[in-house]
């Protein structure tokens, strides 16, 4: 078994509201952001896993997320390895 | 004999004095419970009341659903018993699977704490049995995250399972949907606050109609 850093990045699914997101882009021409759009805020949630390999690291993750991290209902995830 | 209510306490939880009070004033018997303990199915109903358990950390209700007593009241709900969530409450029981849907961020990202009108639209769940539908009621809503959203809210509308709108959409629920119930009735969410509004006194007292509703039927 090793441990593996993994990162769940958790996002509003299309169609749901994302007012933070939308607040955000609202601000940034003020800015001089101009060319910037398509803003999204969700969240990162790192975590360890001890798994013997990274595939059976990212399912484990994924099964986290699907039963914890994320509302299947609102949001859709991904999870990755970082180390 | 007067009902004795469960009223479950999590971490955070601020609303479980004021559905005590309510429920006092009913005529029934309500009892605090520790949300960490065992749930004893020896009550007529029990009331998930508002606030913040466990911080609203993750999501709103999302920590809450595992607490230790949450297990004993699904099997309570499985059985036909009857159980309200109010606010942070209906989030808990979204979260939990025993109500469809979810409520997200309110449109426009204020948190909002206002009286509202709103209609009630079915007396076939427990905690609007004795209010007639078409029904006008004055509540008090108090809440960040109070945007009803559901993709199968055409299958909820067919099937009846709204029980409160309201009049005037303060927070982006899909079709205005402020409380809905299970198929069976006997567990309902809303995110108004009923226990708020029991006397003149204190602003109307259009809510003592929902704890009748909950206690004398």
């Amino acid at each position: 078994m090793s441990e593996f850093e993994l990162i769940a990045e958790i996002r509003h699914k299309s169609g749901i509201a994302d007012p933070e997101g939308s607040t955000i882009l609202r601000a940034l021409p003020a800015l001089g952001f101009e060319e910037i759009s398509n803003v999204s805020v969700g969240k990162a949630i790192r975590f360890a896993v001890s798994a013997s390999n990274a595939s059976e690291a990212v399912a484990k993750g994924e099964e986290l997320c699907k039963r914890l991290l994320a509302n299947p209902v609102l949001e859709s995830f991904k999870v990755s390895v970082i180390s | 004999m007067a009902s004795d209510v469960g009223i479950v306490v999590f971490p955070g939880t601020n609303c479980e004095f004021d559905v005590l009070e309510a429920i006092d004033a009913s005529g029934a018997n309500g009892h605090l419970l520790w949300h960490g303990e065992s749930f004893v199915p020896k009550y007529d109903s029990v009331v998930l009341a508002g606030g913040f358990a466990h911080g609203d950390y993750l999501r709103p209700g999302a920590i809450a659903r595992f607490s230790k007593i949450m297990e004993g009241i699904s099997k309570f709900g499985a059985d036909g018993g009857k159980i309200v969530g109010i606010c942070n409450g209906f989030q808990i029981l979204t979260e939990a699977g025993l109500l469809p849907g979810a409520l997200q961020k309110n449109r426009g990202l204020t948190f909002i704490c206002e009286k509202v009108n709103l209609e009630v639209t079915s007396d076939k769940s427990c905690f609007t049995k004795a209010i007639s539908p078409g029904t006008v009621v004055t509540l008090p809503i108090n809440h960040f995250s109070g945007n009803y959203t559901n993709e199968n809210v055409d299958e909820l509308e067919a099937n009846g399972q709204v029980v409160l709108r309201y009049c005037d959409n303060p927070n982006g629920s899909v079709n205005s949907i402020a409380g809905i119930r299970n198929d069976r009735g006997n567990i309902v969410g809303l995110m108004p606050h009923p226990e708020r509004a029991i006397s003149e006194i204190t602003g109307g007292s259009d809510g003592l109609l929902f704890w009748k509703s909950l206690l004398e039927t």
